[in-house]
């Protein structure tokens, strides 16, 4: 068995002395896992990091074998973002979130596109964290648990739409959902078609994202967010402070 | 066909870093062939090391004092402290000679991966150390990788209400290192870090 596909690492662990083991989520095949020889070595670390893109080759003798991987960079945004802790935490939340959000080896294209679009995004484009957002909804509806943020449950409008159902993940309008809005989510204006948006937002965005995540996801499987969504859903939070106000376009990182 | 006790000698040194079945062999035959020059002196020195050497309090190193003689050393800056993930880290910086101050040794980098959580990191110990000895500068000298320099930042966020200078090595071109032989990673955190030149 040999295939040859391009993917983005997921995650590596040490395996042995000498060699990795590489979680890629690839274009074709879904997330693969695979080893690479010599992988620990101090000279292919660089090529195992997190949100890195690289050429793949896959061998393995049976489909259902582990098999390894050969591996060539072709981007590495990571190193781009060592000085910025905010986006460097927001590369390795994405794709811990893939990691844990999908099962292995059924190809997921789309996503896989998003998560591209993202690593390139993140700390060089001005809205690159409404996309983070977008983009675990995203990955939530690719793995079945998609929200419905279109239109209302209720009444079928499209506009004023302010609340989720947590059991439905069905959006709501503001009077609709006014009497029960102490069990309902609150939908963040830019996920419901507005264009303007704030770090207190994004922080709703990623408690909506990160409460469908846990309960559909993690939550089954009595399993922890991971530590890297945790820390940059902190940040987040710290940045947008107690209420609405600043935007993400005038935040400024270090 | 080897007697047990050699095999089992042989299995043992196996799962020692860099050896193999074959090498362990080798080495093992080598042991057996020089009893007085090698075995006897290789053996007192494991028993010495098994009884000698500690973890520092202090710094996390492997000696056989404690604080070790890393600490201990009073001609070093005592107002600097180098934080590395492991001990090999700190002979290496060591090694170098650029650097004079104290260590402090991590135990790794944050991993989500792993499942390395800042408490099972000697995070609590440094940050201890810094505010009971007023040390003026702490230097991350963590690995160039997102887990690495990830591990950076949460330790300068833990650092920051701490009245001292954090700094990190700096990012870039290896020395003897050429253009066209460098990943692309490299290049982007060297131009990104470049200098001005006078």
């Amino acid at each position: 068995m040999e295939w040859q596909d391009e993917g983005i690492v997921l995650g590596v662990r040490q395996h042995g002395e000498r060699d990795a083991l590489a979680i890629l989520l690839t274009f074709e095949h879904g997330k693969h896992a695979g080893l690479v020889r010599g992988g620990a070595a101090s000279r292919n670390r660089a090529l195992l990091d997190v949100g890195n893109r690289l050429q793949i080759v896959w061998k393995a003798r049976l489909a259902q074998h582990l098999g390894t991987f050969t591996l060539e960079a072709l981007a590495q945004p990571g190193a781009w973002l060592f000085d910025q802790p905010f986006e460097l935490a927001a590369l390795a939340s994405a794709c811990a979130m893939v990691d844990a959000g999908i099962g292995e080896r059924d190809p997921y294209p789309h996503l896989y596109a998003a998560l591209l679009r993202l690593t390139g995004r993140i700390g060089r484009a001005d809205d690159w964290l409404a996309d983070y957002v977008r983009f675990e909804l995203m990955l939530l509806r690719e793995a079945g648990f998609g929200l419905d943020l279109e239109t209302c449950a209720v009444t079928g409008a499209t506009d004023g739409l302010a609340y989720v159902s947590p059991r439905t993940g069905r959006a709501v309008t503001a009077a609709v959902g006014e009497p029960l809005k102490e069990k309902l989510l609150p939908l963040p204006p830019f996920l419901a078609n507005a264009v303007e948006h704030d770090t207190w937002q994004i922080a709703q965005g990623l408690r909506l994202a990160g409460y469908f995540f846990s309960r559909h996801i993690t939550g089954p499987g009595d399993r922890m967010m991971p530590l890297a969504r945790e820390r940059f859903s902190g940040l987040v939070d710290d940045l947008a402070g107690e209420g609405p106000g600043e935007t993400a376009e005038n935040r400024t990182t270090e | 066909m080897a007697a047990n006790e050699i095999e089992h000698l042989i299995r043992l040194m196996g799962r020692l870093p860099g050896l193999g079945p074959r090498s362990a062999r080798r080495a093992a035959l080598s042991l057996m062939k020089h009893p007085d020059t090698l075995l006897r002196p290789l053996i007192e020195a494991l028993g010495t090391c098994r009884d000698a050497i500690s973890i520092c309090s202090t710094c996390g190193n492997l000696d056989s004092h404690d604080p070790c003689s890393v600490c201990a050393d009073r001609d070093r800056d005592r107002d600097v402290v180098c934080v590395v993930q492991e001990v090999e880290d700190l002979w290496a910086m060591d090694r170098s000679g650029s650097y004079r101050g104290l260590f402090h040794i991590l135990g790794g980098t944050l991993s989500a991966l792993d499942g390395r959580h800042p408490e099972h990191l000697r995070i609590t110990a440094l940050l201890e150390r810094v505010e009971k000895d007023g040390i003026g500068e702490v230097i991350l000298a963590l690995g160039a990788t997102v887990d690495g320099q990830t591990t950076a930042h949460y330790l300068g966020e833990r650092l920051r209400p701490l009245a001292c200078r954090v700094t990190r090595l700096a990012y870039g071109l290896p020395v003897g290192g050429e253009l066209n032989y460098l990943d692309q990673g490299t290049l982007d955190a060297a131009m990104k870090a470049r200098q001005l030149l006078a």
